[in-house]
């Protein structure tokens, strides 16, 4: 009794955990760590990107389910942003040892030295080469709003993201059954927005979190696709009140090359069902 | 004396997990009276139900209730603000004008299609703690008092939710906000 409550306790505690106010103190290792880019990139204003992952010593991810990997306690992730050389901030995802998941942004001084814990509310930070010389930094329920979404919270590192390149991983991944998934479609104009939207816009639509009800769903599971109305999408990618643009968090400015991956879908489409 | 303390712990957790064991479960229609009197008393009426003028003034039309901005209401731009007059409402207290654009009060109703009965328990308590449509859509905009009404309790909210999916199902489609600095707009 005594030891499953002093269990209870710890695990408690851990999760509760303050995180580590520097970036250094995450335990983030290039060199040891997995880099990794997924195939369909979520845009985020036009910032370079740079993605780690670390397990603990012989853990390895269940690969059973392809939309859905399960990560071992002690799994963290992070991912680099910035611009023109300069790094900005690092987002740092962990599980925790009772299973929990915890965010966490680390900003970068301006010598790119050091990066410190962000506020919890999120920061806006003045950055030459963001949109209007500012740059967001999101609040822990910003990182919520995407990471919980989807049916696992690390988005990038996923059997279709990493379809080019499973053979890197195998090592840490057990139960990887089956051929790299691949979006089934016959044109890769249509295999390309497919593969942009269930990036940019799957981790909230789609058939399994919260936004079920929508009955939206541009998320690709890597068994099959369902096409939803791209007129429609292209036309919240592209509105021009930034109130009603699509996706509401993390871009301020519509990406021209994502928009024309769609445009081109629509007119494929049209070809083909004239 | 650690032992001692350790007793004493052990004792008040079993207390707490009693109580809480043999608490009378919420009755649904408690909770639909909880939800009718938080509804009430927090005001929503003030700003989802278009207010029309009675015999004795200013009063919400009860006809619409909860409903929001009304879709066919054909309003000028809005005034430009003056000095410290910084917002601006329309007579109905559903548009409001201010530093953060144009805003239109939401249709609470359970409609499918124009209010909220496409909505789960999650998606509306999570709009209240984020301040987001769904908990992660657009900004709710003010004068939506997301800051106070985000500490309502899990219970209360649930209460409140339950409340608003059992009144009668009004369509109208509240117009999108605009941004700052566009004016035009209010008309459908």
């Amino acid at each position: 009794m005594r030891a499953l409550l002093v269990l209870i306790l710890a695990l408690t505690a851990q999760a509760a955990a303050a995180l580590p106010e520097r970036l250094a103190d995450t335990g983030l290792d290039e060199a040891r760590s997995l880099a990794f880019t997924p195939q369909y990139p979520l845009w985020s204003d036009g910032t370079a990107k740079r993605r780690w992952l670390a397990l603990p010593p012989g853990a390895s991810i269940d690969a059973t389910r392809p939309d859905a990997w399960q990560f071992p306690a002690g799994t963290k992730a992070w991912k680099e942003f910035s611009y023109g050389g300069r790094k900005i901030e690092t987002r740092f995802i962990e599980r925790t040892a009772a299973g929990a998941w915890r965010f966490a942004a680390y900003v970068w001084n301006a010598e790119g030295t050091e990066a410190r814990l962000a506020p919890a509310e999120g920061a806006t930070l003045p950055v030459a080469d963001a949109p209007g010389g500012r740059y967001a930094v999101p609040s822990r329920t910003d990182c919520l709003a995407c990471h919980e979404g989807a049916p696992v919270p690390i988005l990038g590192f996923s059997a279709l993201q990493l379809a080019a390149d499973l053979s890197r991983f195998s090592k840490v991944l057990k139960n990887l059954s089956g051929e790299a998934p691949r979006i089934p479609v016959a044109s890769p104009e249509t295999r390309a927005a497919l593969g942009y939207l269930h990036a940019n816009c799957g981790h909230c639509h789609n058939d399994s979190g919260p936004l079920a009800g929508l009955g939206l769903v541009l998320s690709q599971p890597a068994a099959g696709a369902a096409p939803a109305d791209p007129t429609v999408l292209l036309a919240r990618m592209q509105h021009r009140n930034p109130l009603l643009r699509m996706p509401p968090l993390g871009v301020r400015v519509p990406h021209a090359e994502g928009a024309a991956l769609v445009a081109r879908w629509i007119a494929f489409h049209k070809e083909s069902h004239p | 004396m650690t032992r001692h303390l350790f007793d004493v712990f052990i004792a008040l957790a079993c207390i707490t997990l009693l109580t809480l064991a043999l608490a009378s479960p919420v009755r649904a229609d408690d909770k639909l009276a909880r939800g009718k009197y938080l509804v009430t008393v927090a005001g929503c009426n003030d700003c989802h139900t278009p207010w029309k003028v009675g015999a004795q003034g200013p009063e919400p039309d009860m006809s619409r209730m909860l409903s929001g901005h009304p879709e066919g209401m054909v309003l000028p731009a809005a005034p430009k603000p003056v000095g410290p007059w910084l917002v601006a409402a329309a007579a109905t207290n559903t548009a409001w004008s201010g530093p953060w654009g144009v805003s239109y009060t939401a249709n609470l109703t359970p409609d499918r299609d124009t209010g909220l009965g496409k909505w789960t328990l999650r998606n509306f308590v999570e709009t209240i703690r984020t301040g987001r449509h769904m908990g992660r859509g657009r900004p709710i905009l003010p004068p939506m008092p997301i800051p106070m009404y985000k500490h309502f309790t899990d219970a209360d909210l649930e209460a409140i939710y339950t409340y608003l999916q059992s009144i009668p199902a009004i369509k109208n489609r509240v117009p999108d906000p605009l941004p700052p600095g566009e004016v035009q707009a209010s008309a459908r």
